[in-house]
């Protein structure tokens, strides 16, 4: 039993099927189909900040680019409804019936050969995640192998999401310009723009992403994602003890973009459209945010962040059109301020600690207020985000140096350093 | 003076005309007592009480296109107080549900569902960018809705569910090049614009109605991204190429670049003709009159123009947000759309959408600020064009006005 609720508590299990209910059973009974869509559509927004989880968190790499590969697969969805919605017959107010609108204003006469095969659906799927993962690998390739990082690495992700927000904007016959792909209709003849077809796709989008989390979860316990941690604290001794750092630094930006990406094809599902302004900078930043709200070292509660930040964003909007944006700035700049370490370290922090007490007293009655020490350094040390224990095999979770700094980012520095 | 004895035709008129009259406006007083039940004017289960009926209001009023749309925000809620000042609409008051785009498309389909689906209002003012208006566009069409659109814009659309107030492209157009042709004596023309859809669709009837209907010739056609502020290259393809006619469609901080350049490099309206799709009241705040004196502009309504409903809207609009206020073409073509709305929805005797757009063809408003208009068919005004110069002081001096209506003509044949 006790095993079985320590493997529970290692592998964050526990948190996760939390989750899992709320997005499965509590939203779709407590919401209506409106609203619904609309967490269904900051949960798109999850996948790209689990992506920053294991890339920035875990990666110790800062990427200012996602939005790059959130547009990119939703892009290439986006490419094939639009080819669905510009059957000949609905276009023939054209000049050139049976190509995109946008192609016909622009005074193309026929459909370039690159959109021919995102006709496939099959095609289309794989491009998603082909697309962003190959660009993803020829960026960080070229910038890992020659040991560019930190900062030099954020900038550059930064100036692909200009260039790409660029590029998109000036090839406006391609790609629709500044106004983005509009007006998609449907998916295999399906109406997506129906209340069902918006309930179904919540539900796929969130099985996708508890998928995704089981993964990301899964990698963290591995011996790789051990490797990723060491790697970011102290990038010259896994070097030097015979491991290819770039590698795996590639491989998490790549991990990072499929995720991002399928979160962007699921968003032109649910929005209906794509646009440049989901892809440059300011999105990008604002997915870091929902990270960093979340907590940066916890994917569950990177999902929390992305829900919250846009559930504050839709929320004061709607009821104070002409302040949210400064309540949006003060949400940013508290979170930052008092939980460096966003809502997952709020919770490790004080909530886990003061469960522990609340169960230590009544498990002992009259026992001492505070609880066991073991019990509570335990708790503390063995949370579903803090990589402290995963993090250093020879430092195992009842270290002293872990259990005294439940907080997330210190206690792997501590870790790591009496390891 | 009350009106509720006329007939419901003639009581339009008046209650139109009072629009532009703060006299009558301030006597005239619709009792409920003419009121219809709401079970027989919202048959669709719309926001419609029995004194209330609820309107969305969707703009940006933060990000970079809130210092663009907020005169449309100021002159749709101007006419929706004056509206109920009279009474209201079938004897309900407009309530407005005020919503922010936020400059940012998938925030305008998000609050425009909002709207329709959460609060089931009768009809939405707003979108002011196409790409803003493209990404609502499936959702009303969907649900059901009615947007009045007050931009002008390039044409090559029409929904059952929008009515478009601004003018389409060739309505801006054509009236402009003929009078260029005709005042002007041009010839050669260079054609300039801000990258995206408006300029290159305006562009391209610009140079099919030169080429093909005018006899005359293109000498250069330049692109520059939105944003973009340096022209230095551009003006000296302007000065090698010497058009009779700058014919320019720049937007945004572009703008003010565009024309300081101009004047820097000694392009000024003393020695060169120049006429504009994009410059109006509002852009001239940042352009500064000194750098645009001279040129010509070619819109359908400029602040200056000397009617009597003009004059009053004008008088309203700085009573109410300040004297320093300036109304450009889209200002007044907003301000059109609840008193076009409310003139339909009279005229259908209900709320429902469906019925509203079925009363919207024909449509007349003879106070308009801009003249008398009328909805076409295709959902978009007659209207006329009009060319105005740009003054040292920043005020614009009509010079030109077409002497019909322009029929609107979204999908120009011959210009595709």
């Amino acid at each position: 039993m006790d095993a079985l609720k320590t493997w529970l508590d290692r592998s964050g299990l526990a948190s996760i099927a939390i989750l899992a209910v709320l997005l499965l059973v509590v939203f779709p009974l407590a919401m209506d189909s409106f609203r619904l869509n609309l967490v269904g559509k900051y949960l798109t927004y999850g996948f790209v900040a689990i992506g920053l989880v294991m890339l920035w968190g875990y990666g110790g790499v800062l990427s200012l680019g996602q939005g790059v590969f959130f547009g990119l697969g939703g892009y290439a969805m986006a490419m094939f409804l639009k080819l669905e919605a510009s059957d000949p017959q609905s276009t023939a107010i054209q000049s050139t019936p049976g190509i995109p609108d946008f192609m016909d204003w622009n005074q193309l006469t026929a459909l370039p050969l690159w959109w021919e095969p995102f006709n496939s659906f099959g095609f289309t799927l794989s491009a998603v995640v082909a697309v962003p993962v190959l660009l993803a690998f020829v960026i960080s390739y070229a910038m890992f192998k020659r040991r560019v990082g930190g900062v030099y690495f954020a900038i550059i992700t930064q100036a692909v999401a200009l260039i790409l927000t660029v590029l998109i904007i000036g090839q406006q016959g391609y790609t629709g310009g500044v106004n983005g792909m509009t007006d998609l209709k449907t998916l295999l003849g399906w109406d997506i723009r129906s209340d069902e077809a918006k309930t179904v796709l919540y539900f796929v989008t969130t099985a996708l992403l508890l998928a995704a989390v089981l993964l990301c979860r899964w990698i963290q316990l591995s011996k790789l994602g051990t490797l990723l941690l060491a790697m970011r604290d102290k990038e010259d001794r896994v070097r030097f003890s015979g491991y290819d750092v770039s590698m795996f630094k590639v491989f998490a930006f790549c991990l990072a973009a499929a995720l991002s990406a399928i979160g962007g094809a699921l968003f032109t599902l649910q929005v209906g459209f794509m646009s440049p302004t989901l892809i440059g900078i300011v999105p990008s930043i604002e997915m870091v945010i929902f990270a960093a709200v979340g907590g940066r070292m916890s994917l569950v509660g990177a999902v929390y962040g992305a829900l919250l930040v846009n559930f504050g964003k839709t929320y004061f909007s709607e009821t104070f059109p002409d302040l949210w944006l400064f309540l949006m700035a003060a949400l940013f700049i508290g979170v930052v301020m008092a939980f460096p370490n966003g809502l997952a370290g709020l919770y490790e922090s004080h909530v886990k600690p003061w469960l522990a007490r609340r169960k230590g007293g009544a498990a002992e009655a009259g026992g001492p207020p505070a609880g066991t020490p073991g019990e509570a350094g335990q708790q503390a040390a063995a949370p579903i985000a803090s990589p402290g224990p995963s993090a250093s095999p020879a430092a195992p979770h009842s270290t002293p140096a872990v259990a005294a700094d439940p907080g997330l980012g210190l206690g792997t520095k501590v870790s790591s350093q009496s390891a | 003076m009350s009106d509720q004895h006329l007939p419901s035709s003639q009581r339009r008129k008046f209650m139109l005309g009072a629009a532009a009259l703060p006299l009558a406006l301030a006597m005239s007083r619709i009792g409920h007592a003419a009121a219809l039940p709401t079970a027989q004017v919202n048959t669709t289960g719309l926001a419609v009480t029995d004194t209330e009926v609820v309107v969305g209001q969707l703009h940006s009023a933060t990000g970079t296109m809130a210092i663009s749309e907020t005169g449309s925000i100021q002159a749709e809620q101007l006419a929706i107080d004056q509206i109920n000042a009279m009474g209201g609409i079938l004897g309900r008051k407009i309530r407005v549900i005020k919503e922010d785009g936020a400059s940012d498309w998938p925030t305008f389909a998000e609050k425009s569902r909002k709207l329709l689906v959460n609060d089931k209002v009768a009809t939405v003012f707003g979108c002011w960018t196409s790409a803003s208006r493209k990404a609502v566009l499936p959702i009303f069409e969907k649900e059901n809705g009615l947007l009045y659109y007050p931009t002008f814009y390039e044409g090559l659309e029409q929904s059952k569910n929008v009515i478009y107030t601004g003018q389409e492209a060739t309505q801006q157009i054509l009236y402009g090049l003929d009078w260029a042709k005709q005042e002007k004596s041009a010839k050669t023309f260079f054609l300039i614009g801000s990258d995206y859809i408006w300029p290159r669709t305006s562009m391209k009837i610009a140079r099919k109605h030169v080429e093909a209907f005018q006899g005359g010739k293109i000498v250069g056609e330049e692109y520059y991204p939105l944003g973009h502020t340096n022209f230095n290259s551009l003006i000296n393809k302007i000065k090698i190429a010497k058009p009779d006619c700058i014919f320019a469609a720049v937007v945004g901080g572009s703008n003010v670049a565009f024309y300081k350049q101009l004047k820097a490099a000694g392009i000024t309206g003393a020695k060169q003709f120049l006429l504009t799709l994009s410059v109006t009241e509002d852009e001239m705040l940042g352009v500064g009159g000194e750098n645009f004196a001279g040129f010509y502009s070619s819109m359908k309504y400029f602040q200056s123009l000397d009617n009597a409903n003009n004059k009053a809207f004008v008088e309203a609009f700085k009573k109410a947000y300040g004297p320093k206020a300036v109304i450009g073409d889209v200002t007044q073509a907003a301000y059109l759309g609840p008193w076009l709305w409310k003139a339909a929805v009279e005229k259908a005797g209900s709320f429902d959408v469906d019925k509203v757009v079925a009363a919207s063809p024909g449509i007349e408003l003879p106070t308009a600020p801009e003249g008398y208009v009328k909805i076409h068919e295709n959902h978009h005004l007659y209207s006329k064009a009009r060319i105005a110069e740009g003054q040292p002081d920043g005020s614009f001096k009509v010079v030109a006005e077409s002497p019909e209506l322009m029929v609107p003509d979204p999908f120009p044949k011959g210009y595709q």
